[in-house]
């Protein structure tokens, strides 16, 4: 009886410090993520040249706007802002839309050339031309300096079509039998009667699609670097950043600006207005990436 | 009614197969016409660059396009061998695709495995969603973050003064030997919290009367990690890491790209970086090619390898 309160006790004290680890190290993780975040939100407030100083850590110490002023001034980064959030809308749509239609097709136990239709998709998971053939290809049907190159090379992807296929594979055959029986065609069960079930699935992959859309940047150096009006926001940020690791450029800047602004003060409050529209929304979506995550990770 | 037994006899022979015939060929018009479709734009965007491995072989001229430039076999192969520049690449690219995948496949199971002891539902959910945030943000922004943290009065050399581990700021960017440090530790903090969504997953999936009984069989906490949990998504990670070796070589591009300097180009340089630079800036198409084709097919070669170890091991597998 003794015996057994002691070792009760002993568990609980194994126990505890165990839990006290945990949430100290928990605490840390949280601190080195949002860190280096709250740090770069505190300079992009603060004064450019008193920021050079160093010792700002997470709160500004001279409380100044004018990095966004000179932000929201620079013509570059309003067309590459403006730019980015129209190929991730269309992006986005004309993504979601193909790899639908594609899923739908392929998880219709009837269609004929079910199985080689999705083995051609796959196939193309692991196949690739590489750079130099894709960038001729591109450069040859006139998608370099077009706005095109965005949002139409990427458009089917593999990966995004399997995740849905999966997600419709798991939708009853009876549904579709029904609404045959009623005289749909194959258009008004993919629009009325599928779609409808699959708005979960379609929202993961419109996330993934939107994210990768806002991110990408090796498209608009690669493709369209003539083409200053075709710019997007994560090119224009990386020029930035480049000023400013940069020094003779930056001192060159530094001189240009009105002094109190600095590239690395502008570059911070250009990092947290890109950052800005994605910290806002994927709190709301986790549920959708952990389905999509999941689905993914079932393939044929 | 007759319909209806014909759809159940439909439903029993889909099973096997739909028989070709040209009356279900009208009945799919619609599936078969969007298929078209969708085969061409696949064709056209996966499969055409496929014909420009061509160049690899031909002495490649941009005037004389794929179907007349002369032919030089196995030159450019031969040519990218003996270049001891390609050779370094390739150890960088290995290396570092290596070092990531350990780094960040421990840290997100870890990670994952200690959210789910953490006792308060509210702390894990808080905990969860910002270490979900990084994933979110672009290379650019995360090394223009690192830029900031590692720099000589950033936070890093400031905290490690403070501690008295240097007397003296370090330039972390311009010593090889940090190079591929810093890349994991990017990866690691960029990618932890996403990676571990699956993990959890799994975890969450496994039966809770399996850690009643252990507990009542008298295993402590961390003789239920090994045995309850570890088990239990042994499939989970066994799958994830088939995926991320065939990716292997193909992890290392923005990130060395966005941080690699002059000072360090020895160890930064990767695969994707050597045909970007021959290829598209120097112009010699045929030699970038023939870099992108031995990516390719070693990355095809080692997804069949995991592939063939898994089904060996009768394990899942990925195709």
């Amino acid at each position: 009886m003794k015996a057994a309160v002691k070792r009760r006790k002993k568990i609980s004290v194994a126990d505890f410090s165990f839990r006290f680890c945990n949430m100290i190290f928990m605490i840390l993780f949280v601190v080195i993520t949002l860190y280096p975040i709250l740090n770069t939100l505190a300079i992009s407030f603060n004064d450019g040249t008193d920021a050079l100083r160093g010792g700002i850590y997470i709160w500004p110490r001279l409380f100044s706007l004018k990095n966004y002023y000179t932000v929201i001034q620079k013509d570059d980064l309003i067309t590459g802002a403006f730019i980015t959030v129209m190929r991730t809308v269309i992006g986005t749509l004309l993504s979601l839309v193909t790899n639908a239609i594609l899923a739908f097709i392929v998880s219709r136990k009837r269609f004929l050339f079910r199985h080689q239709l999705s083995l051609f998709w796959v196939i193309t998971m692991y196949v690739n031309g590489g750079l130099i053939p894709t960038f001729l290809l591109y450069k040859g049907l006139g998608l370099t300096n077009s706005f095109g190159v965005y949002v139409i090379p990427g458009m089917i992807s593999a990966f995004n079509m399997l995740v849905i296929r999966t997600y419709m594979n798991g939708i009853p055959d009876s549904l579709e039998e029904s609404a045959q029986l009623d005289g749909a065609g194959y258009t008004t069960i993919f629009v009325k009667i599928i779609s409808p079930l699959c708005k979960p699935v379609y929202a993961t992959i419109a996330l993934f699609v939107a994210v990768a859309q806002w991110n990408s940047w090796f498209d608009a150096m690669l493709y369209n670097r003539m083409s200053d009006n075709l710019t997007t926001l994560q090119y224009e940020l990386m020029k930035l950043l480049s000023s400013v690791t940069n020094q003779s450029t930056s001192a060159e800047v530094m001189k240009n600006a009105s002094g109190s602004v600095t590239p690395t003060s502008v570059r911070a409050a250009a990092t947290m207005l890109t950052m800005l529209p994605i910290v806002c929304i994927y709190p709301f979506l986790q549920r959708y990436f952990v389905t999509g995550l999941t689905l993914g990770g079932v393939k044929e | 009614m007759s319909y209806r037994t014909k759809a159940k006899k439909n439903k029993n022979h889909q099973e096997t197969k739909i028989q070709f015939s040209w009356k279900e060929v009208k009945r799919q018009k619609v599936l078969l016409i969007w298929s078209f479709f969708i085969v061409v734009y696949g064709i056209v965007f996966y499969y055409l660059p496929l014909a420009g491995w061509a160049m690899a072989f031909e002495n490649y001229k941009p005037k004389d396009g794929i179907f007349h430039s002369s032919f030089v076999g196995l030159k450019k192969f031969n040519m990218l061998f003996s270049d001891e520049t390609f050779l370094r690449v390739i150890r960088n690219t290995l290396a570092m695709g290596v070092i990531n995948l350990i780094a960040t496949f421990i840290t997100a199971i870890l990670f994952a495995i200690l959210l789910n002891e953490l006792k308060s539902r509210g702390g894990k959910k808080i905990v969860q969603t910002i270490s979900y945030l990084p994933h979110f943000l672009s290379w650019i922004i995360v090394t223009g973050i690192l830029h900031d943290a590692l720099s000589g009065s950033g936070i890093i050399n400031e905290v490690l003064m403070k501690l008295h581990i240097i007397d003296q700021s370090i330039n972390f960017f311009a010593h090889t030997q940090y190079f591929w440090l810093i890349v994991a530790f990017a990866n690691i903090w960029k990618e932890t919290g996403w990676n571990a969504i699956i993990y959890l997953a799994a975890i969450t999936a496994i039966d809770p009367n399996l850690y009643e009984a252990a507990a009542i069989d008298g295993a402590g906490r961390f003789d239920r990690i090994k045995h309850v949990t570890m088990p239990g998504i042994k499939p989970t990670i066994i799958i994830l890491l088939l995926i991320n070796v065939g990716n292997v070589l193909n992890a290392g591009f923005e990130i060395q790209y966005l941080l690699g300097n002059g000072l360090v180009q020895r160890v930064s340089q990767t695969i994707d970086i050597y045909v970007l630079k021959w290829g598209i800036s120097q112009g010699d198409y045929a030699l970038g090619t023939a870099a992108g084709i031995f990516k390719s097919l070693v990355s095809i070669i080692l997804i069949v390898i995991v592939n063939k170890i898994a089904k060996h091991n009768g394990e899942e597998r990925l195709f």
